[in-house]
């Protein structure tokens, strides 16, 4: 009883008070997060109820999609932004972690060299370059992790709508980006492992990452930080931050005539959503234990546009429905037909755009709008039997 | 519902005028849209701007709300503030606030939250991020929604508006912004007749507190309006005057009534 006050006095509760799906959602988040770990660690081999690590590390990886779909509805779905390279953000994030990682490994590489990562030493480099300094350090990692899509994101959005690029040309730049990072990222004198990028990882705190706890950890990390980020933007849209950023979405020089500095707006909006992908991507790669240019690839940010519209746009838990849906789908499907995956996934973008404009989200809220109707109109009618 | 139109200080003895453009000339890819427009508009005034399509009404709204930059000439708000200077949110933020031609309301907010957005306060993200209404701000917005008109509406998405609700709405959102100065383009437009004669005694209802510039096709609106009228051709004034006087002009009659 008194904790239920608590939690209708607290900030939080006010904001799930209100928010049925989000309730859905952080619940059963928090449901994953202690019965998936249970599952897998604590039921033998063989039960019913035993979740194999694969599925584990599998689940964790839809987990960390999702966190990527919540930035990127952020930005598309309240602030009418089209990012066609949130790919970026979320592979810089993998980056910074993969960077740690590499440093972690120490003199266990296949060269022994206990100062530098393998690559490194196959390249003949004698000494560490200035940027690998610190990221031995895992809360120096943690920061950059958070500043290095921050600052992309800055700068690029500072330079983007203070010249009020919009529409489809800034979703054409962001895409350049993206490309122009993919290219960069594969130069082997760049400093990041060129082409096969950062991998062997071998431990993260002392962990072994090959440990069926470690993975069951990073997953239960995955489901919290998804729910976390949810919290924060839904905060963030109900808001009356939230309520500027459709205005901008849905009459930009309305808002601008208002007095509102748009350019501000969408770079704020911007920024938070690039942390949180980059947060995505340092979830990612200490469970699918790589992270190389392929990652920085135009389509991959495509891919992200499209579990956020088969979701439901500008719902938040939409992106998170979406992500998972698509992503189990590519899963199944690339196991059994690998050859027709691609269609598919064109077709589901192309019948969502036209029949589906508002995603799974909206199918739903349409049935229920149609079943309350439906029931609001027969029970006068019983009402008059009676 | 007079604390609600309120703007402080346009009585002030010192100030000439609200909004004053000398020589100013506008053109795109060598057409002048704007040719040498001198326009001096009083403190508290309530103007009406007439013209023939392509005469440079829109260019002028755009000049004076920092949308479009002039090539040469003087646009000053309040004798002393030159314009030029400033961009769109500068400029509704020195008090001018600007109605569109097409309705422009934020179409999947609320009523009361379009108005809301668009009451007077801090711009700055961080304020909005942490922003409460405080009890005084709330019987703004209700008041203002009253005296356009929409207090049954308050709830509803402003999407669902029909379009002279819209226009109201808009003209709501101006008020509560606290401007000196609105400029109004067109609101009669699309109106039925009796909606266009409601627009024209909320505009004087609002003159009562606020300097206003209104740009018009309808000369029956123009007449319920009865105010100082501005006749606008190739981007510069033909003539001015009571609209009595100005219809009477050979020149007026040529190439604006007299079609």
């Amino acid at each position: 009883m008194i904790n239920s006050k608590i939690f209708e006095r607290s900030a939080i509760g006010r904001l799930l008070l209100a928010d049925k799906a989000g309730r859905y959602l952080i619940a059963a988040l928090l449901v994953i997060t202690v019965l998936v770990p249970l599952c897998n660690l604590l039921m033998p081999a063989g039960s019913f109820l035993h979740i194999p690590t694969y599925v584990v590390v599998l689940l964790g990886k839809y987990l960390c999609y999702a966190l990527l779909a919540l930035a990127l509805d952020l930005v598309w779905g309240y602030c009418g932004i089209l990012s066609l390279g949130h790919g970026a953000f979320f592979a810089l994030g993998g980056y910074a972690m993969g960077m740690h990682l590499m440093r972690q490994i120490g003199e266990r590489g296949v060269y022994g060299n206990a100062e530098l990562p393998d690559f490194m030493v196959f390249l003949n480099w004698t000494e560490l370059p200035w940027y690998w300094y610190g990221f031995d350090n895992f809360f120096f990692t943690m920061f950059m992790v958070a500043l290095v899509p921050a600052a992309l994101a800055f700068v690029f959005g500072w330079l983007a709508f203070r010249s009020r690029v919009t529409g489809v040309y800034l979703s054409i730049i962001t895409q350049a980006m993206t490309y122009a990072l993919l290219l960069a990222f594969f130069r082997n004198d760049m400093g990041f492992g060129g082409n096969n990028g950062l991998t062997d990882f071998k431990d993260i705190l002392g962990f072994s990452l090959q440990s069926d706890a470690t993975r069951c950890v990073l997953f239960a990390l995955s489901a919290l930080s998804v729910a976390g980020a949810y919290v924060l933007c839904r905060a963030i849209v109900t808001s009356k931050y939230g309520r500027v950023l459709i205005a901008i979405r849905d009459a930009e020089s309305r808002t601008r005539f208002m007095g509102y500095r748009v350019e501000h707006y969408k770079l704020f909006v911007f920024v938070v959503s690039a942390i949180l992908a980059g947060i995505a991507g340092a979830l990612y790669v200490p469970q699918v234990g790589i992270i190389n240019p392929g990652e920085f690839g135009p389509i991959n940010s495509i891919e992200i546009v499209i579990w956020v519209a088969i979701g439901g746009r500008g719902t938040l838990f939409g992106a998170v429905i979406g992500a998972v849906a698509v992503n189990y789908a590519k899963t199944y499907f690339t196991g059994a037909f690998p050859e027709v995956w691609l269609f598919m996934l064109g077709a589901l973008f192309v019948i969502s755009t036209l029949y589906l404009p508002k995603g799974i989200v909206g199918v739903v809220t349409q049935i229920r709008e149609r079943r309350a109707e439906s029931n609001a109109t027969s029970i006068p009618e019983q009402g008059a039997k009676s | 519902m007079s604390a609600v139109v309120k703007s402080p200080g346009f009585h002030s003895a010192e100030m000439q005028s609200m909004l004053y453009l000398n020589g100013v000339t506008k053109s795109f890819d060598g057409f002048k849209a704007i040719n040498n427009l001198s326009l001096d508009i009083a403190p508290g005034e309530l103007r009406a701007i007439i013209g023939p399509n392509g005469a440079g009404k829109s260019t002028m709204m755009d000049i004076i709300t920092g949308k479009t930059r002039p090539d040469s000439g003087q646009v000053r708000f309040r004798d002393s503030i030159d314009l030029t200077q400033y961009d769109e949110a500068d400029i509704a933020n020195l008090g001018i606030g600007r109605k569109f031609q097409k309705p422009t309301v934020v179409e999947t907010l609320s009523v009361w939250q379009n108005v809301e957005l668009a009451l007077a306060g801090t711009r700055s993200v961080l304020h909005a991020l942490f922003h409460t209404l405080s009890s005084e701000q709330t019987d703004k917005v209700n008041d203002v929604i009253k005296l356009v008109g929409l207090k049954e509406k308050a709830g509803d998405i402003a999407g669902s508006l029909s379009h002279g609700q819209k226009q109201w709405l808009e003209i709501g959102m101006l008020i509560v912004q606290g401007p000196e100065l609105l400029l109004v383009d067109e609101p009669a437009a699309g109106m039925t007749d009796h909606e266009t004669m409601e627009t024209a005694a909320l505009l004087k209802e609002i003159n009562k507190d606020h300097t206003v510039v209104v740009v018009e096709h309808d000369m029956d609106f123009i007449k319920a309006l009865d105010s100082k009228v501005t006749v606008l051709h190739e981007g510069s004034v033909l003539a001015e005057g009571r609209l009595e006087v100005v219809s009477a002009n050979p020149r007026v009659i040529e190439v604006y009534l007299g079609r």
